[in-house]
């Protein structure tokens, strides 16, 4: 019955199976039925237990007992740090991300050379985890036949390099059969889950057949290996290996995140953040439901073949074979070939986007190889690296097998693989809660932990198989003794797992913050922290205002992402764009700060963050403007600093061949440009009425013989101007703070309409005061947007108030219309005075600029409070115009977005 | 005889101090509010010395500077500017365009008069 | 400003409290056997089941 040819059938079936499920999972998802549930996320999770759990575990009981928990305890306890996870996937949908380099590569400061690193080190890190799956479905394979005395023997042809390729067709066809990175794989997670299930059904078979069928129970089995003193150790913990235990526990609570497959299926490929409750404790039952048979299963196994040969790692087929239950073992192969290739699948999928994202694309990018930079369609050349990378991969996984992978038990590879990907700790939790960590920090970090690991785990492992001379192992680097890979400066006496991760991490976290304390971030890394460290606070909304100077063409930028996504899926993110920001046609649309950054997130999704970086740079000639002038203004003496800083080095990124004149000349232009520039403006605004200050002070303080109609004057203008200066002061920082995206925003649910009430309600005795009507039409249970309502007061305070300044008195009438379509709401605020020219209507919205001649009617405005109003509103989503004829009345306009109803 | 000085600026605060301040010298006062009235208050007040700010709409300190120079008739007219700005190139432009000095704000008016009276006393 | 969110710092809680619960040195207390299953088998798949259980309990009553 077991004979080769039923074996590749039955496999062939299964598989054919798992991709029936993953085609009907893209199908409904395509169809907007998406089966991902919570429950469907919960088991996608279990891609975990690879054959490691399913095999290699039971092999690491017959040795260690019960310490091979620890692999799943880890994971339990870091899912219930469901904050942390929380914080990864907003971070991630905010950002688009879709991999792990791309996260760290994103986070400090989109760069290319990390996305490289972190690809590298994830590939190299795997590499040993893929080549134990081989080898445990190689060796199930052996066993099945072995039983049934038929061979698989190919000529020319190792069995486990053909079970490598296959593998690799499998996965080519699963996972790449057309590209588009920027949405899921709901097909994959659905047959991910299923297999899971196949998976428990499976082990626990095998378990219940074991401890049931060929002893009598728990106790029973307990107690007949109590009785033979070999195994009674096996009962108990090792208390002697504390540390090891510790040590596995964080690192697989570390794995759980950072194995590539487990962050693209709990980060990338969630769909809905609230499947994470079901996730934390769903995952974890199944992981002790997996792991209640294990031990059983070992003693069972020691205790039946006790005296013969045997590999403890296939006991859960070797033991039902032994009783001839044959459909058991074929059930429990099959459910071995499942955790297989269900780990295949994801790991290697996951692996080719990042190579093909962060490491080939940029390299293709930059080298104009295959004049990659001007091809119109590139989805064909992606698509191809991925296969290639695929292949390669399992190719590599295969090389391992053979050259490392005789020496080691299952759980051995597994954990070196494990020790690699906890090298991306510290840069991603320091990118997601510490702002001071910098790129240099990051590329340190990395780097240095890597080192350590290659040099204690992975050239070891290879010496130990033999491939290369064990000196560094046994006698040290160059024969010097503290630098024996194991027992590095002496540290002796732990096992060599922890001894690569104390070591590694050692290195890995204090080159880390080393660097990060030493170095600074450029605009962009500083602005990425922020956005990373601080998703939660700015709100749903992640429109971004920075300051940012630049042209570009909206034509060249729709071109490069038509070249990216395809023309048809271009088309459907344009018009969402444009509809979003109230337009008919994406054609009409500026090519401001918030599209390059709308076609940047897109081009993000499907090539990774670096490289759209690079790829919308090149088409967008960008000025960058630093983040700290614009806060420094009202230091004055730093401010001169700074600006003597700026022109330093903005007179050394001239060419090197100028004359001195030449250089002087540039010198005075550029400052007669930056005259206009919105910091001398401040400065100037700032001074005139500290101006008046303090040439009243010292007058009053010259002369006491001052008349006292004189006096009290003079101290009236004082107090007036000393309040004008610090709301100017107070509008400034607020400017500089929401242009430069550092404003704290509360959002929350507000009723527009109430807020209206409210300000006018509070401001009514104004109106009173002037003899202004105040109307309103306004609806009783007003539309809800999501935005901060003090800043919303802010505007609506602001609108009514310059309404009331420039409306005659007695006639006066200001009207607040509150109304809404589908989309967005609109507010207006309309009044019946002197009306604006076409010009003042531009002119009123630029910063210090005031409607009405300056001199005669000079009010006490700054200047500021309708720029102010407009990046609030923007920053909503919305718009803020006037619509106005002279003579006509001015009726101010603004939008806010409703919210959509996705959540 | 009384020296004439004429006050240019745009902020009515800062005329009404060097105003009274200058008033209070001894000095008779004129005041303008912008670049087109200080060139006509020029001509018809016939100042001394004018103390002229240069961010002002209409035309600039520097614009009236300009033509003040140009006229023969103003060559004895001691021209002082007054700025929020104190760059070096602000200053120099001034001083190139002719003006006898150049004052930032905010000032001291224990220094500004001394200065006034300095010049005018040459 | 963060919402601090109860549910989040319930489980993180539970998680807190498991590590010492499933590390030495209180791991090294269990001894012997109840009914010949080793006590240390009970104690760790005990604890770790009733950690399961109450992180349920919390995700799904409070989730928002």
């Amino acid at each position: 019955m077991l004979s080769a040819g039923f074996i590749l059938l039955l496999s062939a079936a299964y598989l054919g199976l798992l991709f029936a499920v993953a085609r009907f999972g893209d199908a409904r998802a395509d169809a907007g039925k998406s089966i991902i549930s919570a429950n469907v996320y919960a088991l996608s999770l279990a891609v975990y237990c690879t054959s490691w759990t399913f095999y290699g575990s039971v092999g690491r009981a017959t040795s260690g007992g019960l310490s091979f928990l620890t692999i799943y305890i880890g994971p339990t306890l870091m899912l219930m740090f469901v904050g942390v996870i929380v914080k990864m996937i907003r971070i991630s949908k905010a950002q688009r991300i879709t991999s792990i380099a791309d996260f760290i590569a994103s986070r400090y400061g989109k760069s290319q050379l990390l996305a490289g690193l972190v690809t590298v080190i994830a590939v190299v890190g795997v590499v040993p985890y893929i080549a134990l799956q081989l080898k445990a479905v190689a060796a199930s394979l052996e066993v099945l036949l072995d039983h049934s005395g038929s061979s698989f023997v190919l000529p020319m042809l190792d069995s486990t390099f053909v079970i490598a390729a296959l593998l690799a067709v499998f996965t080519i066809l699963f996972g790449t059969r057309h590209l588009d990175a920027t949405e899921r794989h709901e097909g994959m997670v659905a047959a991910i889950a299923f297999e899971s299930v196949v998976k428990l059904v499976a082990f626990l078979a095998v378990g219940l057949f074991v401890t049931y069928g060929m002893f009598g129970g728990f106790s029973d089995l307990f107690r007949q290996a109590a009785a033979a003193p070999e195994l009674a150790r096996l009962l108990q913990l090792d208390s002697s290996r504390a540390g090891t235990w510790t040590a596995l526990i964080l690192l697989s609570a570390l794995a759980i995140i950072f194995l590539p497959r487990q962050f693209q299926i709990i980060v990338v490929e969630n769909v809905d953040e609230s499947h994470l409750r079901r996730a934390v404790w769903l995952f974890p039952l199944y992981l002790v439901l997996i792991n209640i048979f294990v031990l059983p299963l070992a003693l069972g196994g020691l205790l039946h073949f006790q005296g013969q040969d045997f590999n403890p790692d296939t006991f859960v087929l070797t033991l039902p074979l032994s009783r001839g239950a044959e459909v058991l073992a074929l059930l429990v192969f099959i459910g071995g070939l499942s955790a297989a290739t269900g780990m295949v699948i994801v790991e290697t999928i996951a692996l080719s986007t990042m190579v093909c994202n962060d490491l080939v694309m940029p390299w293709l990018l930059r080298s104009q190889w295959l004049g990659v930079g001007e091809r119109k369609d590139l989805s064909g050349i992606l698509l191809g690296i991925r296969r290639a990378a695929i292949v390669v991969i399992l190719l590599l996984g295969y090389i391992y097998f053979r050259a490392a992978g005789e020496a080691y038990a299952l759980v051995g590879i597994g954990l070196i693989s494990f020790a690699a990907v906890a090298q991306f700790a510290p840069a991603m939790f320091g990118g997601m809660y510490w702002k001071q960590g910098t790129h240099a920090g990051a590329v340190a970090g990395l780097l240095g932990g890597f080192a350590v690991w290659l040099y204690t785990l992975l050239l070891p492992s290879f010496a130990k198989s033999g491939w290369i001379d064990n000196g560094f192992v046994e006698q040290g680097l160059w024969g010097v003794e503290a630098l024996k890979a194991q027992a590095l400066f002496g540290l002796s006496g732990l096992d060599e797992i922890s001894h690569s991760l104390w070591w590694s991490l050692l290195a890995n976290i204090g080159l880390y913050v080393l660097f990060s304390l030493n170095t600074r971030p450029d605009a962009l890394e500083a602005g990425q922290a922020e956005r990373f460290v601080d998703v939660f606070r700015h709100g749903v909304r992640e429109s971004d205002a920075r300051l940012w100077r630049g042209t570009a063409s909206v034509e060249e930028l729709v071109g490069l992402l038509e070249r990216f996504l395809g023309p048809v899926r271009t088309r459907q993110q344009l018009a969402a764009f444009a509809a979003a920001h109230g337009a008919n046609d994406w054609k009409v649309l500026p090519a401001d700060a918030e599209f390059v950054r709308f076609a940047e997130a897109q081009l993000s999704g499907a090539i990774g963050s670096a490289s759209a970086r690079v790829m919308v740079a090149s088409v967008a000639r960008e000025e960058n403007l630093g983040l700290e002038e614009v806060l420094d203004i009202l230091d004055e003496a730093t401010q001169v600093r700074a600006y003597s800083r700026r022109l330093e080095i903005k007179s050394q990124e001239l060419e090197a061949a100028t004359t001195g004149l030449r250089e002087a000349n540039e010198r005075l232009r550029e400052l007669d440009r930056m005259k206009d520039d919105f910091i001398s403006t401040v400065t100037h605004e700032l001074r005139t009425p500290l101006t008046s200050i303090r040439a009243f002070s010292e007058m009053l303080h010259e002369d006491p013989e001052i008349d006292l109609a004189d006096r009290t004057r003079f101290l009236g203008i004082i107090v007036n101007e000393a309040e004008r200066l610090t709301r100017l002061i107070n509008q400034i920082l607020d400017m500089a703070k929401l242009e430069s995206g550092r404003a704290e925003w509360a959002t929350e649910e507000v009723d527009i309409g109430e807020v209206a009430r409210e300000t006018m309600a509070s401001l009514g005795q104004l109106f009173r005061d002037r003899g202004v009507a105040l109307e309103s039409e306004i609806p009783p249970l007003g539309p809800v947007v999501l935005a901060d309502r003090d800043r919303l007061t802010q505007v609506m305070i602001n609108l009514l108030s310059n309404a009331v300044k420039f409306v005659p008195g007695a006639t006066g009438l200001v009207n607040v219309r509150v109304t809404a379509n589908g989309r967005e709401v609109r507010v207006e605020v309309e009044d019946n005075g002197p009306g604006l020219t076409a010009e003042e209507s531009l002119v009123i919205f630029e910063k210090f600029r005031q409607g009405g001649n300056t001199m005669t009617d000079k009010p006490q405005g700054t200047g500021l409070g309708l720029p102010i109003s407009r990046q609030i509103v923007e920053y909503f989503g919305g718009n803020l115009w006037v619509e106005s004829r002279p003579g006509a009345g001015a009726k101010f306009i603004f939008t806010v977005p409703l919210p959509a109803l996705e959540k | 005889m009384a020296h004439k000085i004429l006050i240019v600026d745009d902020e009515p605060n800062i005329v009404i101090s060097l105003e009274f301040l200058l008033k209070k010298e001894g000095f008779e006062v004129a005041v303008a509010n912008d670049g087109e009235e200080a060139l006509a208050r020029v001509a018809s007040f016939n100042p001394d010395l004018i103390l002229l700010d240069v961010m002002m709409p209409k035309k600039s300190g520097f614009e009236v500077c300009e033509a003040l120079r140009a006229d023969p008739n103003r060559a004895g007219l001691q021209i002082v500017m007054l700025t929020a700005k104190g760059r070096d190139t602000e200053v120099a432009k001034g001083l190139a365009l002719g003006a006898d000095a150049y004052v930032t704000k905010p000032f001291s008016t224990k220094d500004l008069v001394a200065k006034v009276k300095d010049m005018l006393a040459r | 400003m963060k919402r601090a969110n109860p549910v989040r710092q319930r489980l993180a809680a539970l998680s807190l409290l498991g590590i010492p619960l499933l590390t030495y040195p209180l791991l090294s207390l269990p001894n012997g056997n109840w009914d010949g299953i080793p006590a240390v088998f009970l104690y760790l798949f005990g604890v770790w089941t009733m950690l399961i259980v109450l992180a349920a309990s919390v995700a799904e009553r409070w989730g928002k």
